[in-house]
């Protein structure tokens, strides 16, 4: 067991090797003023896949999706999407271009309905038909927003916010899809129903999903691979299932007792990661 | 019977501080900032009206006068945010708030230096003529300036509540950010919004205007048409409206029944209760602010 958790620290390369990455993101830098919040991430999500980036608070989480979403421009570094840089591009751009944020904390439009809600989800998208085609999707997806359809959003529970904030992500038919934190304040069976809805969305509607989390047991269930982030550097990745399997991840995301043998251990392993 | 006369010339005042009112809410909804020059493009809306269609200007039609000054309002409005108010972004509201003080005075300037400082008429064709509803007199202008407002409130219900552009416009002034995540682009919206609030100083002050004279000092009346936006509750748009009718009926009664030093404070002394008792306003929505 440990020697594969050597193997993964080591294996670090930042970067999960394949050409069939449809976002592709090299040495990324992101400041709030002075303060650098990403110091040169490097991470691939291939197309079709979950991957999931865990860290603590403040690891850099939410500044990577806001830099990859056009709402922070990075100071250096690519993210290549379909072939094409668009570090730096305009919210609307990224948009347009198949990426859609569904940010943490739900972030709802509160005092429109849930229908209009939706609606400003496909905002950039002119095809009239195809946004009523993908309103029926999403209410097949997520009933209970059909029920409330014309109930302000504000007034939803927040586990029925969370869907709604994740259908108005999907109205805007992306490929990929950043999913910041969705199961933040919501209880264990809703975090487990939602979960349950990615996996789904990702299996049957073809969606790529970049997931970020703290609760690491439910994303690694569902993710393909995963990025564990520190401090605003990228400092395990592997296949989801070996990440599962990891002593350091255990420990330190998974909340696994220690034993004694290995506190020492863990006391060599933080100072490697920084 | 004269009661009705007050009620009626009430209700035409508290139509206009309800427009302005309007621009007031409008703007503080998609920016939190207040623009305290809304009244003063009023006046400029009514002198640019003014100077399109009085015989000793232009001349031109009055018809074709208001939708010309409208538009130009809503240019103006548009390229004031565009060019000016987009830069303060970042900056304290309070800068805000002083630019557009600020800007209220070089309008009052340079409307002055354009069209003179002395009173003068609009001439429209509804001025100082009156019809009769069974029996009932009333003034042809106040008569026009309540029709227009329910129209544009009709006008406006439907704008914000079933087209995209308005269901936009409501979405990026609850939750900037998430509109930004949903690639509505923010800044060309607000910069829509003033322009919308520019068209609408222009509306209010060509009423204004056709009920009266006009000096480039009126635009002091955005005052009053603040106290309006705060009794009905700042951020609400139905309230802004409300406010206005109520400072608009308060006015003329307390004139008639109250003496005459004392009756001008009326209008701020409703304020006053209204914040101390309904401090959030008559119609507050409420809004969880986040941080």
């Amino acid at each position: 067991m440990s020697t594969q958790a050597t193997n993964i620290v080591e294996k670090s390369t930042g970067t999960q090797a394949g050409s069939d990455s449809v976002l592709k993101i090299r040495n990324l830098e992101s400041y709030y003023g002075p303060i650098m919040a990403l110091r040169g991430v490097s991470l691939d999500v291939r197309e079709g896949q979950i991957v999931t980036v865990l860290g603590a608070n403040g690891a850099g989480k939410t500044t990577l999706m806001k830099t990859i979403s056009g709402v922070m421009d990075p100071e250096k570094g690519q993210i290549f999407y379909a072939g094409k840089d668009i570090a730096g591009a305009e919210p609307n751009e990224v948009v347009n271009g198949g990426i859609v944020h569904v940010p943490e904390g739900r972030e709802v439009f509160p005092l429109l309905s849930v229908e209009e809600n939706l609606e400003m989800g496909a905002y950039t998208r002119k095809d009239k038909d195809g946004v009523k085609e993908d309103r029926e999707i999403v209410f097949s997806y997520f009933p209970i927003l059909k029920e409330r359809r014309k109930q302000a959003a504000g007034t939803l529970s927040g586990g029925q916010q969370q869907m709604l904030a994740i259908g108005r992500g999907l109205m805007a038919r992306p490929k990929v899809m950043l999913l910041d934190e969705p199961s933040l304040g919501l209880s264990p069976l809703l975090v487990k129903e939602i979960f349950a809805i990615i996996k789904r969305l990702n299996k049957e509607q073809g969606v790529t999903m970049l997931l970020v989390e703290q609760n690491a047991k439910v994303a690694l269930d569902v993710a393909d691979y995963g990025y564990v982030m520190e401090l605003g550097r990228i400092v395990i990745d592997g296949e989801a299932a070996k990440l599962r399997a990891s002593k350091d991840i255990q420990e330190f995301y998974l909340g696994a007792s220690t034993d004694g043998q290995r506190d020492q251990k863990r006391w060599k392993q933080k100072k490697t990661w920084r | 019977m004269a009661d009705l006369q007050l009620i009626m010339s009430g209700l035409a005042n508290g139509c206009i501080y309800g427009l302005i009112a309007l621009g007031f809410v409008l703007i503080y909804k998609a920016t939190e900032a207040v623009n305290f020059a809304q009244g003063d493009m009023m006046m400029l809306g009514a002198f640019i009206a003014l100077g399109f269609t009085n015989s000793d200007r232009m001349d031109l039609p009055f018809w074709l006068a208001v939708p010309m000054s409208i538009l130009l309002m809503g240019c103006f409005g548009y390229l004031l945010d565009r060019i000016i108010i987009r830069r303060m972004f970042g900056q304290s509201q309070v800068s805000v708030v002083i630019l557009t003080i600020a800007l209220g005075f070089v309008l009052r300037f340079a409307a002055g230096t354009i069209w003179g400082h002395e009173p003068q008429s609009l001439e429209s064709p509804f001025a100082g003529r009156d019809v009769s509803f069974g029996g009932v007199v009333l003034g042809l202008d106040e008569v026009v300036v309540i029709f227009t407002t329910v129209l544009l409130t009709i006008g406006f219900y439907f704008f914000f509540n079933n087209t995209k552009l308005g269901v936009a416009m409501q979405a990026s002034s609850q939750n900037q950010l998430a509109a930004y995540y949903m690639g509505i682009p923010v800044k060309r919206i607000q910069s829509l919004i003033w322009a919308v609030s520019g068209m609408m100083a222009a509306i209010a002050g060509i009423l204004f205007a056709s009920k009266g004279s006009i000096d480039p000092g009126v635009g002091l009346v955005g005052i009053k048409a603040f106290a309006a936006a705060v009794i009905g509750g700042m951020g609400s748009l139905p309230g802004a409206l409300l406010g206005g009718i109520i400072i608009g009926l308060v006015e003329p009664f307390a004139a008639r029944y109250v003496a005459a030093g004392y009756s001008q404070v009326a209008p701020y002394l409703l304020l006053f209760l209204v914040l101390v008792f309904r401090p959030h306003g008559i119609l507050a929505q409420i809004h969880r602010k986040k941080v």
